[in-house]
């Protein structure tokens, strides 16, 4: 539970936003958007283009294998960031990190390289209603083709893990709960350490999606104990192309290789191969280098600042968005669950979310609309689509403010009263 | 604003609060389904033909007000068309909202939603209906999609 600073610590502890702002380049150009689609992808910090461009302009050279400087100096920078991604989600060490391009493939790894060689008819995997299509889709696929069957836990009304009946959802057949962390609908955070123990007792694998929460939450992998947990790097203000598996080494050792190629492998003959230490035998070919240094770089901006303000920040924000969003006409929010995270979604009667979107367009504010790639969502609440709007700690009021009165503006515009 | 007026001009939010040919029928000789992956958006489309003419034609689903209206609009043109017409519209229309070139031929009232070619985002809303209904003028049962 997080409090809202008194008046008194107020001075000497409130997060400086101007001086946040002043990092973000696209936050200082000639035409300054109004953002509020960070569930989608974040804005980036100059610290974090700069780390790219550095290694594009400076040691651009392939990792592992280059016997001159500049690949060396390209594979610490690479394994630099393996190091900080351990440090910042609280990992053992850096072998437990897995660079991937993002949490699908990262979801993906574990589907192929676990899924299809541990599941068999019977088999149950349990995942909830709440998913993003990353984390149905690839166990969809797997349940096919291994006979294994495909459980949800649902969810309710207000946008919360419908728990009721996980005595029966988690059972002995259970050999795998993948979950969301956090909502990119609702902005729920949802009760994964306890899911996680009860997924222990039963000797079932654990995986987190944590795609919405690591980018707005400290996690500690270790604390919460489970065995595969994913996200992305351009969803907490690093670049594209780059995400995180963190894997159980035991997990790592005994799994198959994902992919099949070059870094991932000891020794080929023209018969058989053998493969790399861990992590390296599941990253195939070269990875995305910069991409990773640049990840580097968003960890490192985010922890210089201090953490606990961020999220107050980010809790005030979005209750001051949702008191603002209650007092416009027609307005219904999805989800009003508590802990939640800087996402929500709405619909306003009389407007389809393109149509709302397509004015507050005009105003320069940037939202979600359409099913946020969770379309089980949609359908149990009987829709097809909502706006959403979802902040990062360098939004301010007075653009949520600018968010209500374009929605005003667009209830005019289509003629509703 | 008035960009967005261009694009949501006052007859297309007439078409979307109160939509023409708007509901079920219950003795089609071809129906079919349209989806836009992008939205989520659906629309089921109902289709009478008597020879080759289109006798009646409805529509029911939910989506944004361009494609509401561009449903809308398309119901009330293609009423008593041959279906070789009412391809021939498919084709205009769709050559209108992707390049904005005003075709030679009559496309009448669907000449209000030229301006959708500025919003590339947005062209699929539009021809969402137009697919549809191409696929049940050519007997196909695949849901139509935008892509």
């Amino acid at each position: 539970m997080i409090t809202m600073a008194t008046k008194e610590d107020q001075s000497s502890a409130t997060l400086d936003v101007n001086a946040i702002r002043h990092d973000f380049p696209i936050l200082s150009g000639s035409t300054v958007p109004i953002y509020l689609d960070n569930a989608a992808t974040t804005l980036k910090p100059a610290s974090v283009i700069s780390a790219i461009n550095k290694y594009y302009e400076e040691y651009s050279a392939n990792v592992h294998r280059s016997i001159y400087a500049l690949g060396e100096k390209a594979t610490k920078a690479y394994e630099d960031a393996r190091e900080k991604t351990a440090r910042f989600i609280n990992a053992p060490d850096s072998s437990h990190i897995i660079f991937t391009s993002g949490t699908t493939e990262a979801i993906n790894l574990v589907a192929y390289a676990w899924g299809r060689y541990n599941l068999k008819p019977g088999d149950e995997i349990l995942i909830t209603e709440m998913e993003h299509h990353s984390n149905i889709i690839p166990w969809q696929l797997v349940a096919r083709d291994t006979g294994a069957t495909l459980r949800y836990i649902p969810i309710t009304e207000n946008g919360s893990l419908d728990l009721s009946n996980i005595d029966e959802l988690l059972n002995p057949k259970t050999k795998i709960v993948a979950m969301i962390h956090q909502s990119n609908v609702f902005g729920t955070l949802n009760p994964v350490a306890q899911l996680i123990a009860k997924a222990k007792d039963i000797g079932a694998l654990t995986l987190v999606d944590a795609a919405q929460s690591v980018p707005h939450l400290p996690v500690d992998v270790a604390a919460l104990d489970c065995d595969f947990f994913a996200f992305s790097g351009h969803k907490m203000l690093g670049p594209t192309g780059i995400g995180v598996l963190y894997a159980r080494l035991e997990l790592q050792e005994a799994m198959e290789p994902f992919q099949g190629g070059g870094e991932m492998i000891q020794q080929v003959t023209m018969d058989s191969s053998t493969w790399n230490d861990v992590p390296w035998k599941f990253e195939a070919g070269t990875p995305n280098i910069a991409q990773a240094i640049g990840l580097g770089a968003a960890m490192e901006y985010i922890t210089s600042k201090d953490r606990t303000l961020l999220i107050q920040y980010e809790k005030r924000l979005t209750n001051y968005a949702i008191k603002s969003l209650q007092d416009i006409t027609g307005m219904t929010i999805y989800g009003d669950s508590d802990p939640r995270g800087p996402v929500i979604s709405f619909n306003v009667d009389g407007i389809h979310p393109h149509d709302l979107a397509q004015v507050l367009d005009q105003h320069n504010v940037a939202v979600r609309a359409g099913h946020h790639c969770a379309q089980p969502i949609m359908n149990r609440l009987g829709i097809t689509a909502t706006t959403r709007a979802s902040f990062f700690f360098y939004n301010t009021s007075k653009e949520i403010d600018s968010l209500c009165e374009s929605i005003e503006d667009a209830r005019k515009f289509m003629g509703l009263k | 604003m008035d960009d967005l007026r261009e694009l949501y001009q006052e007859l297309i939010l007439d078409h979307n609060q109160n939509p023409h040919n708007y509901g079920e029928m219950d003795d089609p000789t071809a129906t079919a389904d349209g989806f836009n992956p992008l939205c989520g958006d659906r629309l089921t489309l109902y289709l009478r033909m008597s020879d080759e003419v289109v006798e009646d034609i409805k529509f029911v689903g939910s989506g944004c007000a361009i494609s509401k209206a561009s449903a809308s609009i398309m119901t009330t043109l293609l009423k008593g068309k041959t279906r070789k017409e009412a391809i021939t519209l498919f084709e205009m229309f769709h050559k209108m909202v992707t390049t904005g070139e005003l075709p030679e031929g009559d496309l009448g009232k669907l000449a209000v939603l030229s301006g959708v070619y500025k919003y590339p985002a947005r062209v699929k809303c539009a021809v969402l209906a137009w697919h549809t209904s191409k696929n049940a003028l050519e007997g196909k049962e695949s849901v139509a999609k935008t892509e």
